[in-house]
């Protein structure tokens, strides 16, 4: 059994919270005691049925306003599989919101209101979507209850995202007609559209194969800490502590330590009590090296058969997440896994309306604004493109003054 | 292409032992809470597999109410001397002595509420930047939206609308002096994940996690263990059950579930089957529905 992580975009007029709800009540998800709360609770549908929306709306705000502002996460679980639902809401101003949940997504859903069908705010999580690489995307055309379950509304629409999905080189797209409220082709399929011989939300998730398991040759791990015991059985000990990003390190590879550039051959791999012969990406393992060299935290141990780029100024997509605007004046942190080092937002190349995906040049960065820039950083970074390895080609902005995050980056490409 | 068998238990501890990592790598002095419960004891795990063969890279820091089951106060002393690593104790009853707090009063009375000042009195005498804590989102709503680096002011206050963007595996431990960081390397976790990564990795538990027969009496629908710490009276009656804990807390708040569960699988059938969710066996949480919310804004872990 593994893990599927996804995100979901939409606002609360397309039902999102209820198509989660609805997946927590269909799977068994919600325990006696929550659903005691919900019942207790005074929001209720029309017909007098619980309202599944409130299952997702955590803070008290959110509940006051009835809208979600923050990033929720939730869990649920079936026989085949563990999924980890990062939800979102879907308005404008919590574009960061929506970037923060899908970094860590390998699937989206997107939903779409069968009464309205691809409006602006379907492109703005497409894009979204495309800009974070997530790479599945499914596409839930919901509240099929309230247009009599048309098979021809349904098409109408896909035929229409699929212009988008072409324009935006989405390649794994999937459509499912579904109503979240009703329960339609969520966990099981409907008989109300029996035209439509697809599977089952729920199905989908459980089936998908969203290659967990970096399959790339760039095997990178940066190092977080060293292990020196200094005991005098262990006078010697040095281990090298870390997450492998990506690829695959096997004993007696060839590996470069970055940025010093020394090499060294892989001589033991540690996992606790164990001595694997491969550390694979998404393990947290310790690596011994044959040559003594100097590696500390915020170095990259890489193999050296398919080095990453190096360089002090990127080309990357920017989405800016502070109420303060960017000050292309003043010096930032950048953190790229376990590196930091200063950094100036030295051009800004242009912003996206991400309502028409039109670039306009621009002078300013503000909160929710996304566009690309190029960053000249203190230190040369080394990383790989944001579409060649997620993991190796994004980083964060942090302001010093206030210590926030305030950027998110995705390399594009070493600027010769 | 070399296949590996990657679940999601395995999944779960590399993302668990790379957040511990970072904490050693971001921190100067960080201190992992630890309570005697299972997420704690799940965590010191996952801390052996980050850091042996070296030692922890910071203390266990136990928040001591007074009002403690045995059991698990036996279990800690007996894990620290196999760990060999530091612990710290900070004492709720020091801090009514102290005349820092106030013994609440009436039958429902708990020494819960008290512990923040103490948690947070130990974060300061100790200058502690990050606190390691073994709180998981799928506890409750307001837990689903906390950050894994979690910052608190200087007051320790959660302040839900200020909360960091947290992307990809990246975590900002930056912080201004005083500040400190709560982190969550298990929040990805639920409770059924946790006892089978414990039956996985036969981790001892104490005691009471089993079932045994317990002096109980029943409070507000619940069975509560009878304890001096319990205020109990004439109305409070007496007798004896097959029980087990799903939770250890506090003897005054922590409720226990009728069960015949002896073993780690029985549990974990239990709680697959089960119709109550784990934080449904803490009064603490009954007042309201924001009352975690509210007391995580206050500095509560």
């Amino acid at each position: 059994m593994n893990i599927l992580k996804f995100f979901t975009a939409g606002s609360v007029d397309d039902g999102k919270s209820t198509l989660i709800g609805r997946l927590l009540y269909d799977t068994d998800s919600i325990l006696a005691d929550q659903l005691e709360a919900l019942q207790s609770s005074n929001r209720k549908n029309d017909d007098g049925t619980i309202d599944l929306a409130i299952l997702t709306d955590g803070l008290r705000a959110e509940r006051e306003q009835g809208i979600t502002i923050d990033v929720a996460y939730k869990y649920f679980q079936t026989d085949k599989r563990k999924f980890i639902i990062a939800d979102t809401p879907g308005h404008i101003q919590y574009t960061r919101n929506m970037v923060t949940g899908a970094s860590t997504a390998n699937l989206a859903i997107i939903l779409i209101d069968a009464r309205n069908g691809v409006v602006e705010q379907t492109i703005r999580h497409s894009y979204l979507v495309s800009l974070l690489g997530i790479k599945h995307i499914v596409v839930c055309i919901n509240k099929m209850d309230m247009v009599d379950y048309s098979e021809n509304v349904y098409q109408a629409i896909i035929d229409k995202y699929k212009i988008l999905a072409k324009q935006l080189q989405l390649n794994d797209v999937n459509y499912i007609p579904v109503s979240a409220l009703k329960g339609d082709n969520i966990a099981q399929n409907s008989e109300r559209m029996d035209w439509y011989e697809g599977e089952s939300l729920l199905h989908f998730l459980e089936q998908v194969d969203t290659d967990n398991l970096d399959k790339s040759q760039l095997a990178r791990m940066p190092v977080q800490w060293v292990i020196r015991p200094q005991t005098a059985e262990l006078h010697d000990y040095r281990g090298y502590a870390g997450r492998v990003l990506s690829g695959t390190f096997k004993l007696n590879d060839k590996v470069t330590v970055l940025p010093s550039g020394a090499s060294s051959i892989i001589k033991k791999i540690e996992f606790f009590d164990q001595t694997p012969e491969a550390a694979h990406a998404g393990q947290s393992v310790t690596l011994h090296l044959k040559d003594d060299v100097d590696i500390s935290r915020g170095d990259t141990i890489v193999n050296a058969a398919a080095l990453p780029q190096e360089s002090k100024l990127i080309e990357a997509d920017l989405c800016w997440m502070d109420g303060r605007a960017l000050d292309t004046s003043i010096t930032y942190l950048i953190q790229h896994n376990s590196k930091v080092t200063k950094c100036k937002i030295s051009e800004i190349l242009h912003k996206v309306d991400i309502n028409t995906l039109e670039k306009h040049p621009a002078d300013e960065f503000k909160l929710n604004d996304i566009g690309r820039v190029i960053v000249k950083t203190a230190d040369a970074l080394a990383f790989d493109l944001y579409d060649d390895n997620r993991a190796n080609g994004s980083a964060i902005l942090v302001d010093s003054r206030t210590n926030l995050t305030v950027g998110a980056l995705m390399f594009r490409a070493a600027v010769e | 292409m070399s296949t590996y068998n990657f679940d999601y238990l395995d999944e779960l501890e590399a993302e668990a032992i790379h957040i511990l990592r970072e904490v050693a790598g971001q921190f100067e002095k960080p201190a992992l809470l630890f309570s005697g419960g299972k997420d704690s004891i799940t965590l010191v795990r996952l801390a052996e597999k980050a850091f042996r063969p070296g030692k922890f890279p910071f203390p266990l820091v136990h928040i001591d109410t007074g009002h403690n089951f045995q059991e698990t106060i036996e279990y800690r002393d007996k894990m620290i001397e196999r760990i060999g690593e530091k612990l710290i104790v900070g004492s709720v009853q020091d801090s009514i002595d102290q005349g820092k707090v106030v013994e609440q009063k009436g039958k429902n009375a708990s020494r819960n509420a008290l512990q923040t000042v103490t948690l947070l009195d130990t974060i300061a005498k100790y200058e502690f930047d990050a606190c390691i804590g073994g709180a998981r989102r799928d506890e409750e709503k307001a837990r689903a939206k906390e950050r894994i680096f979690s910052v608190r002011d200087e007051f320790g206050q959660w302040d839900p609308k200020r909360q960091r963007p947290e992307l990809w595996n990246i975590y900002n431990g930056k912080i201004h002096k005083g500040e400190n960081v709560r982190v969550f390397p298990i929040s990805n976790w639920t409770e059924l994940d946790v006892w089978n990564y414990i039956r996985r990795e036969n981790i001892e538990l104490p005691s009471i996690y089993f079932s045994h027969e317990r002096d109980v009496i029943l409070r507000n629908g619940q069975l509560m263990a009878a304890s001096p710490f319990l205020n109990m009276d004439d109305e409070d009656l007496v007798f004896q059950k097959q029980v087990r804990f799903r939770t250890v807390g506090d003897m005054s708040c922590t409720a226990a579930v009728e069960s015949e569960a002896i073993l780690i699988d029985d549990i974990i059938s239990e709680i697959s089957a089960s119709k109550i969710s784990e934080r449904g066996a803490r009064m603490d949480d009954k007042v309201s529905e924001a009352a975690m919310e509210d007391r995580k804004k206050g500095g509560y872990f």
